[in-house]
């Protein structure tokens, strides 16, 4: 069995994402063709780097979903005498297998750990930002809307999250041991409740005067917010369904807190500047109580910047949780976390770059592809 | 002027304060606390000898009055051992007799403790280290600074060609880098038999003696690239708004070339955004110092940060932190102070 060329690895690889190229395909052409019906996003295929961006980001979203379908190997699988060898290096036993981009430390599949590696990612940082937006929000507008006592108190809290040097703060939450004192269930505890308040708030806002709408809405925001909240903050959920791991919940936990205060930060800033509109000044005449003119006047002409806000912010949090990993602090010691396998490989580097280096491009690109996917977007919206 | 400036001053402290408390209950939890008393004594001391460790040593005494024996607002304890007599304190050092000692004995006093993994007064360790990065922060600084104001200006100045584009698209790629990939991708390439050039160093630890190209270029490429994005896209942001204005059509109206009217009207005010931007960069520096440190082996600031968390050196950790926090706040206070002075629109009275 002969180690495979350089050009037979980009081929093999190619034709392993053979379904991300099909599932690309198949978006991009749906997309194209209902353009002019997508608003927003059917725009962002007028400028180039929008497309770029959005391919990008695309890729590595269906890498996640076919992962098991793209790898060649299990992510933890070790086979003995692949220890360290070079990309495509053939596999002993296993006939016209290859390992694509080499084996790793402890012998197992590089190739195969990335791509497995997209999924944790993929998962952790666009929830992460979601809490980050809810945490935000909910207190960013009241805090822009009313201004006073309430602001001058939020904006310090926010401005002494904001002081705290990121590393540091990681290194003191992100740790094992931390989870006997309960300091992640006091702040997961805090944290998680927002979402469930903010959507209280939305739909009390909304329904105040129609009780059989807004029974039903606050009793399923309820039901599945308790039940969500139980088991995700406390992994007590009577049936099992959320569930997170105590150390992914550590981490979880601390990335949101990290971003809440900047989203808050710019969300009260949209909110003082809107407030001073027309239409919030016709609002408050018609006499709307405030949270409704803050949720439903507010809020949706805010949309713009915060979405491209929120592309930028999961590149960030990506960038974060990669962090986390190279300081070995990642989701748990044996996944195929980008960071942690940067972290592994960085220690042979000169010898076997082949460890370190391709979840590094990866991580690289997908944040790359968030931050054009912004600036595509930013670039269109304010072209309205 | 004077009024701002006591209030901001007023801000800081009380956000210095109420962070140095958060991080000190956060070091000082049960389990550190644990850890700590069996690398003192030994790894099989049973519970009620680490209970009796930590009250001999005023570790059980309320949080808020060991905050203020550490900062050097209270008194440090004094214990009398009930059996021979001797009297121990926190203040009170090995070879000094109990009377003589001082009675306050915290940061504000100058004592910042004892380093567990360096062995050393803590003070001077930190001095030293931070002496090690200042000079990496001054190279990042000299190369990212100049780069990232050049790109900003050019690109901004023209908004929409070409070169603009080009340049646009440079910085989001840098903002997309974070040190620990660019230091992996630059080892790789320029360090390592596989990129084949081995121009530099993979590892700075000689540089922490004497700094040469070879062995300094690599870490301050990584940390400089990943910033310079940022402020290159805040720069072009200022300088297309500039641009526009009224003024420049006049400039240009009256017969200036583009260059002049760039370079004298439209630079100074185009820089003085970039200048906030610069100053709050640092605090994000960092965080990369931190990885950069750990990944070249460069033993400076970031480095005992590392290391004073991996071996739970819990009064190294506070020296720190406090230090962290001071920076960042340092940088804040600046740029408000460098916003007002430069814009003179903005009044703050």
């Amino acid at each position: 069995m002969e180690r495979l060329t350089a050009f037979e690895i980009i081929g093999q690889i190619l034709v392993q994402f053979t379904p991300v190229w099909i599932g690309l395909i198949v978006i991009l052409a749906l997309s194209i063709t209902f353009k002019k019906r997508l608003s927003l996003y059917g725009k962002l295929f007028d400028s180039p780097i929008g497309i770029v961006g959005l391919v990008l980001v695309l890729f590595w979203v269906l890498t996640a979903i076919f992962a098991d379908q793209i790898a060649t190997f299990d992510a933890l699988d070790q086979v003995s005498g692949m220890k360290n060898k070079k990309p495509g290096w053939p596999v002993r036993g296993l006939d016209g297998m290859h390992y694509l981009l080499g084996g790793d430390n402890l012998a197992r599949d590089v190739f195969s750990r990335v791509v497995k590696g997209s999924q944790s990612v993929l998962i952790i940082a666009p929830a992460a930002t979601i809490f980050a937006f809810m945490v935000g929000i909910t207190l960013g507008l009241p805090a822009g809307y009313f201004g006073g006592k309430t602001d001058t108190i939020l904006t310090f809290i926010a401005n002494m999250v904001l002081a705290f040097p990121v590393i540091l703060l990681f290194f003191l939450l992100v740790t094992p041991e931390i989870r006997s004192t309960g300091v992640p269930l006091v702040l997961s505890g805090v944290l998680f409740l927002f979402p469930i308040v903010f959507f209280v708030l939305l739909f009390y806002s909304k329904y105040s005067e129609r009780p059989d709408k807004l029974y039903l809405y606050l009793g399923i925001t309820l039901v599945i917010g308790f039940w969500a909240y139980s088991g995700l903050a406390f992994n007590s959920d009577p049936l099992g369904v959320f569930y997170m791991d105590p150390n992914l919940l550590n981490i979880f936990v601390s990335v949101v807190f990290v971003n809440s205060p900047t989203v808050f930060r710019i969300v009260r800033g949209i909110t003082s500047d809107i407030g001073t509109r027309d239409y919030v000044a016709a609002a408050q005449t018609r006499g709307e109580r405030p949270w409704y003119i803050m949720l439903w006047e507010i809020l949706p002409n805010a949309r713009g910047p915060l979405i491209v806000d929120f592309c930028l912010r999961i590149g960030y949090t990506t960038i974060l949780l990669g962090t986390l990993g190279f300081f070995g602090l990642g989701v748990s010691p044996e996944s195929a976390d980008w960071g942690m396998t940067i972290n592994e490989g960085r220690k042979l580097l000169s010898l076997y770059p082949h460890l370190a280096l391709p979840p590094a491009l990866a991580l690289m690109s997908l944040v790359l592809g968030l931050n054009l996917l912004a600036d595509g977007l930013r670039e269109e919206s304010l072209k309205d | 002027m004077l009024s701002f400036l006591i209030q901001r001053i007023g801000v800081m402290l009380l956000t210095a304060l109420c962070l140095t408390l958060i991080v000190f209950f956060l070091t000082n939890l049960e389990p550190n606390l644990e850890k700590l008393t069996k690398s003192e004594g030994n790894q099989r001391m049973t519970d009620a000898q680490v209970e009796s460790w930590l009250q001999n040593n005023g570790y059980r005494q309320n949080l808020f009055k060991r905050y203020g024996e550490w900062l050097g607002v209270a008194p440090g304890w004094t214990r009398t051992d009930p059996e021979t007599g001797n009297v121990t304190g926190r203040c009170i050092r090995n070879g000094v007799a109990a009377e003589e000692a001082p009675s306050y004995c915290g940061i504000l006093q100058g004592e910042w403790g004892t380093s567990l993994v360096f062995k050393e007064p803590i003070g001077g360790v930190i001095l030293k280290k931070l002496g090690l990065t200042g000079w990496l922060m001054l190279w990042v600084m000299i190369v990212m600074v100049p780069i990232a104001l050049v790109i900003g200006v050019v690109a901004g100045m023209r908004e929409g060609s070409k070169t603009d584009r080009t340049l646009s698209t440079f910085s989001i790629m840098s903002t997309s880098t974070p040190e620990y990939v660019s230091g992996v991708i630059l080892i790789v390439v320029f360090a390592s038999r596989l990129g084949g050039l081995q121009w530099f160093k993979g590892t700075s630890q000689s540089a922490m003696e004497n700094i040469t190209f070879e062995n300094f270029t690599l870490p301050v490429a990584a940390l400089a690239l990943y910033g310079l994005g940022y402020i290159a896209r805040m720069t072009r942001a200022s300088m297309t708004e500039v641009m526009t204005e009224q003024y420049i059509r006049t400039a240009r109206l009256k017969g200036l070339t583009f260059g002049a009217v760039v370079l004298k009207h439209a630079l100074r005010n185009a820089l003085i955004a970039p200048f906030t931007v610069i100053m709050l960069q640092i605090p994000y520096l960092l965080t990369g110092v931190v990885i950069i440190e750990t990944l070249f082996n460069y033993k400076g600031f970031g480095w005992t940060l590392v290391a004073a968390v991996g071996n739970n050196d819990i009064e190294l950790m506070m020296a720190a932190s406090v230090v962290a926090v001071f920076v960042v706040l340092m940088t804040q206070l600046i740029s408000d102070i460098g916003y007002v002075f430069l814009n003179p629109r903005i009044s703050v009275n």
